[in-house]
């Protein structure tokens, strides 16, 4: 079991409030990521429910028991470290026992735990080296094994892939999706980049300034955002906000399109821009349209157009799909 | 930096500073060699004669030659035994968010910037006096009869006063070298159930074990010469009891006069240190090793 519930918790350092209230349910066995822009106390909130940090406030409750006061190795928490924090002069043996060892188990019960995780994550052959030894996707995996290994009630990630390269992030996403869905423990993952939030979780925290914006599955985010926030944050390239004339018109403050829901033609109907830049992927392609007083709008459409800088194109937004936000950013619902 | 014309220029620029270095070191090592092979005695001058290896005999089995090898090893070892067994809690200690901590860390370090012969000079007169010093203060304060430090523990005040010396040396390195620990592996270890003392044992100290070398190897270099802390304060004595093998070179020098013998001596030293720092470097050396 771990079935992990914040109730208006609470943080700050001295006068600096770095989490601002925050409730959360996480169920048993999901797979939930803290996305956020730096410094929005998305690593805060993890280290809180880690028992890193202390809470200045609320309740955290790990199955129903309210944990504010327990150490974190009571907690039944494993967490995998943005820099591995490997132990360096213990092999990957060692590192990975170790947790077992401070808890006392008998030798044979933790050799075999060790060779099962190791067998888990393919690392029996790199077992007696030691972590210097080892490249950074190896690293990631004994810092991975250590965490499994204890048999926690939830994983703890911080930033955990931020050091790999590219190619070896997005393998080690599937790597780590794959294995918490075999293991079906509870994971809370903190991480700065949308794409790994929007294909790795169940579900997705977007946090800002201290405050939970909104809690929804990948899709709920990006097909209704609470707010002019998640909305901007959620999606790549960033949906393109319209203000004014055009958004009375829809009756609301502000109106947000995503890129991939503008037609572009090369004469239309629609808003009229100059293209400023076109960027070719091959499978698609980003414009930057300057529309004059609607500033500039991006655009993506599958294929090629063969729009060059400096071409008039018109950019009608499909209506269905048009975000309306009220005067302090909430989204209007029809 | 790697064309030839800049190798040459850096080599004829690096020349005179090598060759005065050189012979800095190969004039005093030559001569004290020529020396060592002469009776050679201040009082009588001018009847030098070569005398072969006699001075060697002489010196090595003057009985005052093992006392005072046994000396400088136990001063050597009970000042790194004392300087790394208290400075590692300092280090601990120091490297916490205390108020104040700056000054602290300022007044640990101030021994280090006394001169040998001053600190020698304080313990002996303001400490461990048996009449006026502190120690003996204290002692009578509490009911106790003073102890005569450098008649009863010659050896172990000495040890004292170096040890006083050194520590802020030792506590500096391991200091810089805690504050390097990353502190998610602390965090890390905390995670993983283990208490204060286990992270202790199993996290800070194998952390802390290339400084330890390092302190070793260092205090080693300079222990194995210590002088004027003994000088100023007990004369070598009583007897042999606080005599090294620094100490009993300058008294075959300077006390008898006897230069051969002295300069026999000095080349015995450079043997044992030798000898002492292929042991260490046999046994530490290899946490120096990435």
């Amino acid at each position: 079991m771990g079935q992990i519930t914040l109730q208006g918790v609470e943080k700050s350092f001295g006068p600096v409030h770095i989490i601002k209230g925050a409730d959360l349910d996480i169920a048993d066995g999901s797979f939930v990521v803290f996305v956020g822009p730096s410094g929005c106390g998305k690593t805060t909130l993890l280290r809180l429910i880690a028992g890193l940090e202390d809470v200045t406030g609320g309740a955290i409750l790990i199955d129903g028991r309210n944990v504010v006061d327990v150490p974190p190795a009571k907690r039944g928490l494993s967490m995998v470290f943005q820099s591995y924090a490997l132990y360096p002069h213990m092999s990957v043996r060692g590192n990975i026992a170790f947790g077992l060892k401070m808890a006392g188990l008998p030798k044979d019960e933790i050799n075999r735990k060790v060779e099962r995780a190791a067998a888990t994550l393919n690392l029996t052959p790199y077992l007696d080296r030691k972590p210097r030894e080892l490249s950074g996707g190896q690293r990631q995996r004994v810092a991975i094994g250590r965490a499994i290994v204890r048999e926690p009630k939830a994983f703890l990630f911080d930033e955990p892939l931020s050091n790999l390269d590219a190619a070896l992030r997005v393998q080690m996403r599937l790597e780590v999706t794959r294995l918490q869905k075999q293991l079906g423990t509870t994971a809370i993952y903190v991480t700065h980049d949308q794409v790994e939030a929007m294909t790795m979780a169940d579900k997705i925290v977007v946090l800002n300034g201290g405050k939970i914006e909104q809690y929804g599955s990948p899709l709920e985010l990006y097909e209704r955002p609470a707010n002019l926030f998640v909305a901007g944050f959620i999606g790549s390239p960033k949906m393109n906000f319209v203000t004014g004339e055009q958004a009375k018109e829809h009756g609301a403050a502000t109106i947000g399109v995503r890129p991939e829901h503008l037609k572009v033609e090369r004469d239309g109907q629609g808003w009229q821009g100059t293209v400023a830049v076109a960027e070719h992927l091959g499978s698609d392609t980003f414009l930057y349209v300057d529309t004059g007083p609607l500033g500039t709008l991006t655009a993506r459409y599958v294929g090629e157009l063969g729009l060059s800088p400096g071409d008039q194109v018109s950019l009608t937004p499909e209506p269905s799909r048009i975000h309306r936000f009220d005067d302090s950013g909430n989204s209007i619902r029809a | 930096m790697a064309t030839q014309q800049t190798q040459l220029l850096a080599r004829t620029l690096l020349t005179p500073a090598v060759a005065l270095l050189f012979i800095w070191m190969i004039v005093p090592l030559a001569l004290t060699v020529y020396f060592s092979t002469l009776h050679y005695n201040l009082l009588d001058p001018g009847s030098e004669q070569f005398v072969g290896l006699e001075n060697f005999r002489y010196f090595l089995t003057d009985p005052a030659f093992l006392a005072s090898l046994q000396n400088t090893l136990v001063l050597v070892g009970s000042v790194l035994a004392i300087t790394i067994v208290v400075g590692v809690p300092l280090a601990l200690l120091l490297d916490q968010q205390v108020v104040g901590l700056s000054i602290v860390r300022l007044m640990v370090i101030a021994p280090f910037f006394v001169m040998p012969t001053v600190s020698a000079l304080v313990w002996k007169n303001l400490l461990m006096h048996p009449v006026s010093g502190l120690f003996a203060w204290l002692a009578k304060l509490l009911g106790l009869t003073p102890i005569d430090w450098f008649n009863d523990v010659p050896l172990l005040s000495v040890i004292l006063i170096i040890a006083w010396q050194w520590l802020p040396f030792a506590t500096l390195i391991l200091l810089t070298a805690l504050q390097s620990l990353d502190e998610e592996q602390k965090e890390a270890a905390e995670m993983d159930g283990a208490s204060a003392i286990s992270t202790f044992i199993y996290i800070t100290l194998p952390h802390l074990a290339r400084p330890i070398t390092v302190v070793i190897l260092i205090e080693t270099i300079f222990l194995l010469t210590v002088f004027a802390e003994i000088f100023v304060t007990t004369g070598g004595g009583p007897g042999l009891q606080t005599t090294n093998i620094a100490f009993l070179i300058y008294s075959q020098a300077l006390i008898q006069y006897d230069v051969g013998s002295a300069s026999a001596g000095g080349l015995v030293a450079v043997v044992i240190a030798n000898i002492v720092a292929f042991f260490l470097v046999r046994i530490v050396g290899r946490n120096l090793e990435a």
